[in-house]
């Protein structure tokens, strides 16, 4: 398994009903690619975050492939519309199994 | 953030050194999340009379993009690596079963010990840097071992300690005891190494601002620094820097931690007196 693998998230406390806010998401990750060798001249194993996904109140919000090539700690940021006060869910799947997730509650006010 | 107005200092300079290739320091304010005002720019310090007028952190000589990733904690990848030195801040180590927190209270508590770093220690009767401070807390208090010097380690703790510190400006002490490294370091700083004869001078105080190739000069200011840098995804320190400087010339380079870069990280420190503080920052 990755080490020191942590995510992290930034969504508004609050947002008005039917407004669209930013998300930020980041996860410290190696993102291992598989094409590299290391100085002994043997592959380094793939080990890559590969799906990410945000829920709100149970819909899917962003739904997310993720390829080797994608570079260590990755960050994304999206819009998302909020009809109701909920919780947004996001979660990483990692290569090996793991499965990381972050949830965060959003009031509208 | 193309081609503004030239500083007078910028101006001035071009009687020395042609300025062809347009492209100063810009004119862009930073604000890090919405909160610490940063001096950027800042009228140079007695010491370098003759040198410079003004001094300009290398925030201003990079793109809008890299520039706007230093604005937000959450937008500035540096912060992972705060993030893992404030867990190593809380945890005990070494004989001594002691963290650094149980001396130090929380690393707020810190905020404005890297604005004098470098800083002449009596009882060691050396000038250290802020590594050799905390490796020295490490073998004599905690009974741990030291870390290398610009490893991973050490150079996530230096970004913790600059990024509590972060708005304070730099006041390194020059004179005193430091005065002879001081010395050291402006020499250093002057001499021209390896095969291509270039000193840091020839860059950072006649040219930046220009182009070396693709590369915008800056004026080489360590205010910033720890630096996450994007082209290898990590954070950077002072010393690998001036190796990387160094060995730009074709020379052989000192080691980080070496007695000469430790001179010249004091006086290259020193000319960005009046500067914040403003590491971990984000560099191309």
């Amino acid at each position: 398994m990755a080490d020191g693998v942590k995510p992290r998230v930034k969504v508004p406390s609050k947002a008005a009903a039917g407004e669209a806010i930013t998300i930020k998401t980041l996860i410290s990750h190696p993102m291992e690619s598989g094409q590299r060798k290391d100085s002994s001249g043997n592959v380094i194993p793939r080990s890559i975050i590969n799906r990410f996904t945000c829920e709100f109140n149970g819909e899917s919000v962003i739904d997310i492939t993720m390829e080797p090539a994608i570079s260590t700690n990755p960050y994304f940021e999206f819009e998302a519309t909020v009809p109701e006060a909920g919780e947004f869910k996001f979660t990483w799947y990692d290569d090996d199994g793991s499965v990381y997730k972050d949830s965060k509650k959003i009031e509208i006010g | 953030m193309l081609f503004r107005t030239m500083t007078v200092a910028a101006a001035m300079l071009a009687l020395t050194a042609p300025m062809s290739a347009a492209g100063g320091a810009d004119d862009d304010v930073l604000v890090i999340n919405e909160d610490i005002e940063i001096t950027t720019k800042a009228a140079a310090s007695p010491l370098l009379d003759g040198h410079l007028d003004e001094v300009i952190s290398g925030w201003h000589f990079r793109d809008d993009d890299t520039q706007a990733m230093e604005m937000d904690d959450f937008d500035n990848p540096g912060m992972i690596f705060v993030d893992q030195a404030i867990e190593v801040w809380n945890t005990a180590e070494g004989s001594e079963g002691k963290s650094c927190a149980d001396c130090h209270g929380a690393p707020e508590e810190m905020a404005g010990v890297r604005a004098v770093y470098p800083k002449w220690n009596e009882d060691a009767g050396e000038v250290r840097t802020m590594q050799m401070q905390i490796n020295s807390c490490r073998t004599e208090r905690m009974g741990a071992e030291a870390w290398k010097y610009d490893a991973a380690p050490a150079i996530n703790m230096e970004a913790l300690l600059a990024s509590v510190s972060r708005g304070m400006p730099v006041n390194v002490a020059t004179d005193g005891p430091a005065a002879e490294t001081w010395e050291k370091g402006k020499e250093m700083y002057y001499t021209r190494y390896g095969l291509l004869e270039l000193s840091c001078a020839n860059c950072h105080e006649q040219n930046y601002g220009n182009y070396i190739r693709a590369d915008h000069l800056s004026q080489g200011q360590i205010n910033a620094f720890p630096a996450y840098r994007l082209k290898n995804a990590k954070l950077n320190g002072v010393h690998d820097r001036f190796k990387g400087c160094i060995r730009d010339t074709r020379a052989e380079t000192f080691s980080p931690g070496s007695p000469e870069f430790v001179a010249l990280e004091l006086y290259v420190a020193s000319r960005g007196n009046g500067l914040d503080v403003e590491g971990p920052s984000v560099r191309n």
